[in-house]
């Protein structure tokens, strides 16, 4: 699967007027938008505007109480058993267990998504070559540095090689040095076809994205790619342009 | 399936990491067991009670040698002033005291009926009920055997035999309450904390995005309990059997087999906890509260059930442990088969489905 990323032929998400309404409150208001395979796409806004519910209605987790949206070619109506089975998932939270060791953490992940003994055996050693966690793979994960779980934490998501990988802000308080060594992660999960669905308050890692939306109120705002945004916006930085619409956001936490 | 074994063996890998809780669980029941067994008892014995004889004479001294014979009694010195019987109690001394009037055996002889005073300590009022019955029954007997010297042609001899206990052992009730107490601790909050402990860590997120069945993370949960609650019945049931002697009477299968549905209840109500309680610590004060107090108060092992008033009795029938505890006794020290409980068994059923449906029912809502 080395083909080049950002395939533009393949979507791999479409989302069509997607709503989600609770009582009067309209949490995701008629979004639309495509996913295309291979790429990085960073899915923006403040808090409370309403990227949690639109994550959480594409992952198969929330039932959209209008629209339509096809994720790995599924229904997110219908067919969420088929989409949980080619997604990969990492929320903000910490998403190992704290008390199982790296390898056992790989061996129970890769079991639930149905890997063979052999296949876990294999990806785990290149997995834990890869971080170079030779000599703490037998270790308990608490044991570890936080930016060394969330580097764990995201090989153990894309270990079943899922076609779209959803990350809920997934380098919450980590170091600038080691964000940027997980991002060389995420750049080579994208090399190997894996989508990737990211939701960030960090705007320089908005600028690592291939294309980002920004979502204020439960709409999406713009859809672009960063130097187009910036351009746009006539601002030197993603800062300032995200400054410039979430200040007309009326929602907030 | 493959799946599914993956996720027990992690759940037993966070059960018997956990070493605090582990030990908590396998060494509540012991301690449980040998301190009901050896230190805690209900009987009555060398309790410290002072005699104010006034009347010294025969049927007096008589009784009180009686008195101090009697293994539940030690006499204290003889004192001769309401003052100092007074002082005696305030300074927690004495249980009781008995005072013999004056001209007790004259009254005895001639008027046909002598009064005997008994002031009991009532601050500990089991104590104090314990203590006058005994010393009634001292005075009863005195006179009996006082009455059987006059050769009065008919009397009423009360022959008391105490089945399936005749020493009146503490044991005998406590352990089926133990029993009850332990099970409900492990398989509600432990439970009701290992799902809740997901939830606040994350990972629940994470388990309910992948192709896992979320029905079976909440049963794979409750496998190690299951094996957990069954251990500690071992546990419970070979220290009663060698320590206080107190063997099984009954079948070992039935009553294993009770225990099994009584697990299944608590599991399920604990599935209902941890699906409702947000943190921790919630599910630790639900679980709590809303079990293990019941358990105490309403299983009937503390506190007679017959001796509360109607509203709180038709509350007893829907905490789950008071059927599981007569089912215990019934099988464990009555030794009887599935012949007599079946009743209690049955209401038992009842109570987990409930409990059941309605776990899954809210487990499905929350979902959404």
């Amino acid at each position: 699967m080395q083909n080049n990323k950002s395939d533009a032929t393949e979507k791999v998400i479409v989302c069509k007027d997607l709503t989600k309404r609770f009582g009067d409150f309209i949490a995701a208001n008629e979004i639309t938008f495509d996913v295309y395979k291979g790429e990085i796409f960073g899915f923006l806004g403040a808090n409370g505007a309403g990227k949690t519910t639109a994550m959480r209605m594409l992952c198969g987790l929330s039932v959209p109480s209008s629209g339509h949206a096809l994720v790995a070619g599924y229904d997110v109506y219908k067919q969420t058993e088929d989409i949980k089975k080619k997604i990969g998932y990492m929320s903000q939270k910490f998403s190992l267990y704290e008390d199982l060791t790296i390898l056992e953490n790989i061996e129970f992940f890769g079991g639930i998504y149905g890997l063979t003994r052999k296949e876990i055996k294999e990806k785990g050693r290149s997995l834990i070559e890869k971080l170079d966690l030779q000599s703490e793979a037998k270790k308990l994960v608490a044991s570890l540095p936080l930016g060394w779980k969330q580097k764990l934490s995201f090989s153990v998501a894309v270990l079943h090689d899922p076609k779209i990988v959803f990350l809920d802000e997934p380098t919450g308080g980590v170091d600038p040095i080691t964000r940027r060594q997980f991002w060389d992660l995420i750049y080579e999960a994208s090399a190997r076809g894996i989508t990737i669905f990211v939701t960030t308050h960090y705007m320089d890692e908005a600028e690592y994205c291939d294309r980002i939306s920004i979502m204020v109120d439960g709409k999406i705002e713009v859809l672009d790619t960063p130097s187009n945004l910036k351009r746009n916006f006539k601002s030197t930085s993603m800062d300032e342009v995200f400054y410039q619409l979430a200040r007309s956001a009326k929602r907030s936490d | 399936m493959k799946q599914f074994l993956v996720f027990v063996r992690k759940e037993f890998y966070h059960v018997l990491r956990d070493k605090k809780t582990l030990l908590i669980l396998f060494g509540m029941p012991v301690v449980q067991i040998l301190l009901f067994g050896f230190a805690l008892t209900n009987e009555v014995k060398d309790s410290p009670i002072i005699v104010v004889d006034y009347a010294r004479d025969v049927a007096s001294q008589s009784i009180i040698t009686r008195l101090g014979a009697s293994q539940y009694f030690k006499l204290k010195r003889n004192v001769l002033s309401q003052k100092e019987i007074i002082e005696s109690f305030r300074d927690g001394k004495i249980k009781a005291a008995v005072v013999f009037p004056d001209h007790f055996n004259e009254d005895l002889e001639h008027m046909n009926k002598a009064q005997v005073q008994i002031i009991a300590d009532a601050s500990d009022p089991n104590t104090a009920t314990l203590v006058t019955n005994y010393v009634s029954a001292i005075v009863r007997d005195y006179q009996s055997d006082r009455t059987e010297l006059m050769a009065v042609p008919y009397q009423i001899i009360p022959e008391v035999r105490m089945l399936y206990n005749p020493q009146l052992l503490g044991a005998p009730n406590f352990v089926p309450g133990v029993m009850a107490l332990v099970l409900m601790l492990v398989c509600v909050m432990m439970t009701a904390i290992s799902i809740v402990k997901e939830k606040e860590m994350g990972t629940m997120e994470v388990l309910l995005v992948s192709p896992f069945q979320p029905f079976l993370v909440i049963l794979s949960k409750a496998i190690p309990y299951i094996a957990l609650s069954l251990v500690n019945l071992g546990a419970i049931l070979s220290l009663s059997a060698f320590l206080l002697e107190l063997p099984v009477k009954g079948s070992l299968l039935l009553l294993i087999g009770e225990s099994t549905l009584f697990i299944i209840c608590c599991l399920s109500l604990g599935i209902l906890i941890s699906i409702k309680a947000k943190s921790q610590q919630v599910a630790m004060m639900i679980s709590l509260v809303g079990m293990f107090l019941p358990t105490v108060l309403f299983s009937g092992y503390m506190f007679p059930i017959e001796n509360m008033p109607l509203p709180l009795q038709i509350i007893s029938n829907v905490v789950p442990s008071k059927w599981y505890y007569i089912i215990v006794k019934s099988v464990m020290i009555k030794g009887v088969g599935f012949m007599y409980i079946w009743k209690e068994t049955l209401i038992l059923i009842g109570i987990t489905t409930v409990f059941l449906w309605v776990s899954l029912k809210s487990f499905k809502i929350r979902l959404e």
